[in-house]
């Protein structure tokens, strides 16, 4: 399904639409969820509220806002960190997890462990390590690119391009 | 020219990810809207994207999804409408799924009566073992009450109905080699509720009673046939009903037999 079909089928607000959205998105939501709240019990309560407000919040959504999908990745790390802030009492952006999201699969039986998701993992495992921490960084715990940079001690100018190279090989991987 | 550029500079996957600021963002989106090469890369992009982090999931609990739905209330709020457009796989895809169902029902029921029968027949066969262990119970007595009447060396001593039971009767087998006193007492009456037979060895001169036993469970016991103590220079026997339990001495008013060795 597409974002355009989901998106007829969203604001007619039925549960079937319901159902549609949580199958697409949940688990890519929770693995994002999960690399910034550490804790598995806290990371499904953040998931709950996260499709609470883009449930509520639904109207708020308008396509010239950008994809759909970014619309909600947002809520979902907004969530999150707010989470981690009340819980820290510490109002610093850096006090993000140090562990990149491969580490998710330190609890590997834990994991939705279908057969093509293991193929996806293992090709991660054998990306280079600068890729692994550049989509870390950017993708599942929002740093800017300015923040990256200074993280990986990398040129700020090169940011962009490094991490296009890494999603060019994940996608010459799925053949999308 | 342009577009590709733009392609290549990495800003599409930025884009995807949420980290431009509006006014990039605002740029992303005319350029997507009026360039369809653009659009596509970043539809590609994001399932790229999202392909990647759902493999990365953790197992959501299966509840999840009903606890959200219930918070929204969105649990069997609207019937979901059929769309009118049908084709013949789905008439097939039900037909196989009602056959299917109907031949579960089937086997099930037959199980069920399978079951049933198996039951049955176990609780058949259970009543006969307990009928035929209560028979070789039975066997088993009577072969001990017949072997105690036959053995040559029994001593018998036939007790005499006395005044309280005049009709009564019983019968001691003494073998005095093998020390082993057993009473026939099916000359005597059932005992009342809550009372018992109990058998005395006597001294007669001066006369001292000792119990050598109780006749317990007297309607149970078919034969009839007691063993009791050993009765060490007993010159006669006597049987008194006595309050359950037994007395310490007898009745004597309630001698029913007695007879002399």
């Amino acid at each position: 399904m597409t974002q355009d079909q989901l998106l007829v089928l969203i604001y007619k607000k039925d549960e079937k639409a319901f159902t549609h959205l949580y199958d697409m998105y949940s688990k890519s939501l929770f693995a994002v969820i999960n690399v910034l709240v550490k804790n598995r019990e806290e990371a499904e309560d953040v998931l709950q509220e996260v499709f609470v407000k883009i449930w509520k919040n639904i109207d708020s959504y308008h396509e010239s806002k950008g994809r759909f999908y970014t619309w909600i990745l947002n809520i979902a790390r907004n969530t999150s960190i707010d989470k981690l802030r009340s819980k820290n009492f510490n109002n610093s952006q850096k006090n993000l997890p140090s562990d990149n999201f491969v580490h998710l699969l330190d609890d590997s039986n834990k994991l939705v462990n279908k057969i093509d998701t293991i193929g996806i993992q293992e090709f991660v495992k054998k990306l280079k390590p600068k890729c692994i921490q550049i989509i870390d960084l950017l993708f599942f715990k929002g740093y800017t690119q300015q923040e990256a940079s200074e993280e990986l001690e990398i040129p700020l100018g090169t940011v962009k391009t490094h991490n296009r190279n890494c999603i060019n090989d994940l996608r010459n991987y799925l053949k999308v | 020219m342009e577009a590709k550029e733009y392609i290549e500079s990495g800003i599409l996957e930025l884009y995807v990810y949420g980290l431009l600021s509006e006014t990039e963002n605002e740029e992303v989106n005319a350029m997507a809207k009026n360039n369809p090469e653009i659009n596509d890369e970043i539809i590609a992009i994001e399932k790229a994207i999202i392909a990647l982090s759902s493999s990365f999931s953790p197992f959501i609990s299966a509840e999840h999804f009903e606890k959200i739905k219930e918070k929204l209330e969105l649990k069997h709020s609207k019937v979901i409408e059929l769309e009118p457009t049908r084709n013949w796989s789905q008439y097939i895809g039900w037909a196989a799924a009602i056959i299917l169902l109907v031949g579960i029902g089937y086997q099930y029921n037959q199980l069920e009566q399978t079951n049933t029968q198996v039951v049955n027949v176990e609780a058949a066969k259970a009543k006969m073992e307990k009928d035929l262990n209560t028979l070789q119970l039975k066997n088993k007595a009577s072969e001990t009450s017949l072997a105690v009447v036959r053995d040559t060396k029994n001593t018998v001593v036939a007790l005499g109905g006395q005044a309280v039971a005049p009709q009564s009767s019983a019968k001691v087998y003494w073998n005095k080699e093998t020390k082993v006193v057993y009473v026939d007492a099916a000359g005597l009456p059932e005992p009342p509720e809550g009372m018992v037979y109990q058998v005395w060895a006597l001294k007669l001169n001066p006369l001292t009673p000792t119990s050598i036993g109780l006749l317990d469970n007297f309607k149970v016991n078919d034969q009839k046939m007691f063993a009791v103590d050993n009765a060490t220079d007993a010159e006669a026997f006597g049987i008194t009903l006595e309050p359950k339990g037994g007395s310490l001495t007898p009745t004597m008013e309630q001698l029913y037999t007695l007879g002399k060795v």
